[in-house]
């Protein structure tokens, strides 16, 4: 990977600092009226998700991280492993628990997932923001009670638990914001 | 879609800049201060190991932008000009930000007969013109460099160690890492990490008395601790300018510049041809006097209410 000088820093830049992978979120460049010029950044460790302030001397290099977004379909998880396939090449990765993480209650067979992989291996899985996925167990429907208000837990088939309006039952479909958790609308298949 | 074509800067700002200009100019000459306007291609170039130099090459060999006017200044007033002042454009490569572009414009001026305290009342008294209701009413304020590091920082900056200074930085969350950095910088880092952010906030602030280390080319008094004749001026966070009870001897100015090569070499950077006809001005006799270079720029950007240096410039970096 090539190194990269504070001059090239610009939110969004993937670098390698203490062996981890960052992308760079904010770069400000700060130099006193006479003397040393800094640049103060914010990065984004992009294994834990934390943002931690760096400060580096201009002109310092570091190095890149070979870090890439690609979009891959989820195929199946075999208790241990996410396995991935790439729709246009059909390489397979498989991630652990720790890149999965809170995507895993979301993913169902053939749903494209962004997959960020550092030097091939992936550091994170993105589900799409909206999923549709299937009601397996809630309480039974209110018939005619179209309001929403209220609304009761519904247990979806990948195992994701969300608030649902009373009106939904067993083996439909509905809509649901992944980045909120929360019930969009009822769906077709 | 097209190139993005349009200023940054709205046209309101662009004519508060011409105004202010105008007003810089007035003062000037009610003042008996005269403009001048010098090179901004030289065969020299400013030896700072901080500052780098745009070049370029022309049939004549290759010329330095200047970082600032100051030295054909000091030769006009070698010379014997008097008092005198210049508004124009500077350029200092690798110079960019929300506060910073590598082609910026300087008001910097000169007073024979001035020492830095006298040049701290006339930077007060122009930056009131051109600041009107946007400077503090209360009376500026005058920190020593040492005072303005014991109250935001909370450290004695003359006497901590490299170390001391290493562990300040760490306490206030810092994170900056560097077994080789010499005092300066860690001086360096907690001032622009620390101490200026919190300057300027209720009064047009001075900070004076710098490190002899950072004299750049103010005299120095002997001390101990010796200290510099230095002082910046800084409103709401952001530093102004830099001024100084010039340095009038030739042999105390090669010296530094001899540390500045010598400082170069050991960092590898570029060779600079040393100004030798500064140098002989220098040892025919520069008048006693105090000089300073103001951001019109940011003065501009305060005088706007901006937060933005490209939010005053027509074109900034980017759009140029």
């Amino acid at each position: 990977m090539p190194t990269y000088s504070t001059n090239e820093f610009k939110s969004g830049l993937k670098i390698i600092l203490d062996n981890d992978p960052y992308a760079i979120v904010e770069n400000e460049f700060v130099k006193p009226g006479k003397g040393q010029a800094f640049n103060r950044v914010r990065i984004r460790n992009l294994k834990n998700g934390r943002v931690v302030e760096r400060t580096f001397k201009s002109g310092d290099t570091v190095e890149g991280a070979d870090v890439v977004d690609a979009e891959m379909q989820y195929l199946y998880a075999d208790g241990q492993f996410w396995h991935f396939m790439s729709p246009e090449t059909y390489e397979q990765i498989s991630a652990d628990q720790t890149a999965v993480s809170e995507a895993a209650k979301w993913l169902k067979e053939q749903t494209l997932c962004m997959v960020t992989l550092w030097n091939g291996v992936p550091l994170s899985v993105q589900p799409p923001n909206h999923v549709i996925l299937k009601v397996v167990d809630t309480d039974p429907g209110v018939r005619g009670d179209t309001s929403g208000g209220g609304g009761k837990p519904a247990k979806l088939e990948t195992g994701a638990v969300v608030r649902v309006p009373l009106f939904i039952n067993i083996g439909e479909l509905v809509r649901v914001n992944t980045v909120t958790g929360e019930y969009i609308a009822r769906a077709k298949e | 879609m097209p190139p993005e074509w349009r200023p940054s800067a709205c046209l309101d700002v662009l004519r508060l800049r011409a105004q202010l200009l105008r007003r810089a100019r007035e003062y000037f000459e009610a003042a008996g201060v005269l403009e001048v306007d010098t090179p901004m291609l030289s065969s020299a170039g400013t030896t700072d190991p901080h500052l780098r130099s745009f070049t370029t090459t022309g049939t004549g060999g290759i010329r330095y932008l200047h970082t600032s006017p100051e030295f054909p200044m000091k030769r006009l007033l070698a010379a014997g000009s008097g008092s005198i002042y210049q508004i124009c454009r500077v350029f200092r490569d690798g110079e960019s930000g929300r506060l910073h572009n590598p082609e910026f414009t300087l008001i910097e001026w000169y007073r024979v007969g001035y020492d830095h305290w006298a040049l701290i009342r006339d930077v007060e008294t122009l930056l009131r013109t051109l600041l009107g209701t946007r400077c503090p009413t209360a009376v500026a304020e005058c920190l020593s460099y040492g005072e303005a590091f014991q109250r935001y920082a909370g450290i004695d900056p003359h006497v901590a160690t490299t170390t001391e200074l290493a562990r300040c930085a760490q306490n206030h969350g810092i994170g900056y890492h560097d077994d080789g950095a010499g005092i300066d910088t860690w001086r360096d880092l907690l001032m622009t990490h620390v101490v200026e952010p919190c300057l300027g906030h209720t009064a047009l602030t001075f900070v004076y008395a710098y490190p002899a280390s950072q004299a750049a080319l103010a005299r120095i008094d002997p001390g101990p601790p010796p200290l510099a004749r230095r002082f910046e001026v800084y409103l709401e966070g952001l530093e102004l300018g830099n001024g100084f009870h010039e340095l009038a001897d030739a042999a105390e100015w090669q010296r530094r510049v001899k540390r500045d090569l010598a400082e170069r070499y050991a960092r590898a950077l570029p060779e600079i041809p040393v100004d030798n006809r500064l140098c002989a001005a220098l040892d025919h006799g520069l008048p006693d006097c105090a000089g300073i270079a103001i951001g019109f720029d940011r003065v501009l950007m305060l005088a706007a209410g901006r937060s933005h240096l490209g939010e005053v410039l027509a074109f900034p970096e980017t759009l140029a």
